[in-house]
């Protein structure tokens, strides 16, 4: 009887947040989607955004989006493969256990935190060494590099303990060096867990927010260089949400639908990667 | 809420569009708008509760004193992109604005701007603190705020040669400034009226004044 009760009640928890997703995902089409409708694709993908003046085009800011996740992406990706190769292969078990937690402790850093010490420190050094006003392509890549360090890490560094240990024995048998066997072997092994990491950290830079608004100065003009200002959807959502009313709100909820699509496709490709090997 | 109990006042933010919206269509008993209004939404009781300045301000090393109203608008159209074209330092100028539907922008951009359109080349901040903080630590930056929120950190330029003082906010010889305002559909009666009847008392506009806004009664009307 007991167990009963226990199944219903957690059966009741599990559909309740798939309701709630269903419920979000709902929303935010039925707001956003009519709009796209009456003004065209045309006004929609256009590089003018002045919503207040019938202006919806979301180009530049999808642009934005995407140049800050792939500079994230060139910062995040070397080092935190680099990070997690270190800690599978390099190191010992006292120095995993002791890395390990600190760089998962990064993704329980707030966000406001890194834009914070982006402000304070990265933006104006970026101003007074590169030139620019410091606000920049450059320094939220950076910022977001770090915050999607940890899902890289842990990730790759799963999928390169999950390498049987006959495949290194074989390898240092033929008298491959640890770094050929890193290399040629342990890593095309790990392939499939190392590039969902990098999905999934993508996934992180693309719905970013905060950290972004605060260092990428959130110009709509889009960026001749890594040292210009760049705005990406989120912050647009988040910036102009306060007062935002009518065909103005609307367009911000149908750049919810486009990042909605962006975060759906980043993730199944995930789960497929994950789910071949 | 101490002084008066029993008086519950429901408050909902979207902007000075959404008010008078709101007051028009009955949703609400008091709108409120920092802007004047158009054509299309006449016909609505009018109440000035005080009036607040739009300084353009730099940073505090800027050797910049004074700029023309043309001179602004160049900045932020992106026609005149370094400072020394208007007397300054050989640097490039980093423009700061407010996001689209702020009621700070859209007054900035009918008194300053006109017809033309602020650049899409402009650092955007979604509030006045946030403008603020930017130019604070930004040398070459300028942007526009509430004057009642400049401080220390940053300079107040004048415009036309006047600074955006409060006493030349009082006498509109700075005229750079947007209405603070509450609408209704009619007279006010009961609740509505006492509100606003304590809105407009001194002690009111004293609360109003130490936010940095000119009160109403000190606003001189001709």
């Amino acid at each position: 009887m007991k167990d009963k009760i226990a199944e219903k009640v957690l059966l009741f928890v599990a559909l309740s947040a798939i309701l709630s997703l269903a419920l979000i995902t709902f929303f935010i089409f039925q707001q956003g989607i009519p709009l796209i409708f009456r003004i065209g694709l045309g006004n929609f993908l256009s590089l003018r955004w002045a919503p207040t003046r019938g202006g919806f085009g979301i180009l530049s800011m999808v642009v934005g989006s995407l140049l800050v996740t792939m500079g994230a992406l060139a910062v995040g990706i070397p080092f935190g493969l680099a990070g997690a190769i270190f800690l599978a292969e390099f190191s010992s078990k006292t120095i995993q256990k002791t890395l390990k937690p600190i760089i998962e402790l990064l993704a329980g850093i707030p966000s406001v935190v890194y834009g914070f010490i982006g402000i304070v420190i990265l933006v104006p050094f970026i101003r007074n060494t590169f030139g620019g006003p410091g606000f920049s392509v450059l320094a939220a890549s950076i910022i977001l590099g770090i915050m999607i360090l940890p899902t890289i890490v842990s990730i790759s560094y799963d999928a390169l303990l999950a390498v049987p240990n006959t495949y290194r024995e074989g390898s240092y048998a033929v008298g491959a060096t640890k770094w050929q066997t890193i290399v040629m072997l342990l890593l095309p092994a790990a392939r499939s867990g190392i590039v969902a990491g990098i999905i999934l950290g993508m996934g992180r830079a693309v719905g970013e927010t905060m950290a972004v608004i605060m260092i990428a100065g959130n110009a709509l003009k889009i960026p001749g260089s890594i040292l210009d200002s760049v705005r990406t959807l989120t912050s647009t959502i988040a910036l102009e949400l306060g007062y935002a009313a009518g065909d103005h709100r609307a367009a911000l909820f149908a750049c919810g639908c486009v990042l909605f699509l962006i975060i759906i496709i980043l993730n199944t490709v995930a789960i497929r990667i994950t789910g071949k090997k | 809420m101490e002084k008066n109990p029993g008086i519950i006042v429901n408050v909902q933010g979207g902007g000075s569009t959404a008010g008078i919206q709101a007051t028009m269509n009955g949703t609400c008993d008091i709108g409120a708008s920092s802007r004047n209004l158009k054509p299309a939404e006449r016909g609505l009781k009018v109440i000035l509760i005080a009036l607040d300045g739009i300084a353009v301000i730099v940073h505090k090393d800027n050797p910049i004193d004074d700029l023309e109203i043309a001179q602004v608008r160049g900045i932020f159209t992106g026609e005149i992109s370094n400072w020394q074209a208007l007397g300054g330092l050989d640097k490039e100028i980093i423009p700061v604005t407010r996001e689209e539907g702020s009621g700070t922008r859209a007054s900035f951009e009918d008194m300053i701007m006109g017809e033309e359109a602020i650049s899409d080349a402009c650092l955007v901040q979604d509030s006045n603190g946030a403008v603020r903080e930017i130019i604070a630590t930004t040398p070459q930056g300028v942007g526009y705020i509430s004057v009642g929120l400049v401080d220390e950190r940053e300079k107040a330029i004048a415009i036309n040669g006047v600074k955006p003082t409060l006493a030349n906010l009082i006498t509109e010889k700075y005229h750079f400034s947007r209405p603070f305002l509450l609408l209704l559909r009619e007279d006010p009666v009961g609740n509505c009226k006492r509100f606003i009847e304590y809105v407009l008392s001194p002690e009111g506009q004293e609360i109003l004044g130490s936010s940095g806004l000119i009160s109403a009664n000190q606003v001189v009307v001709d």
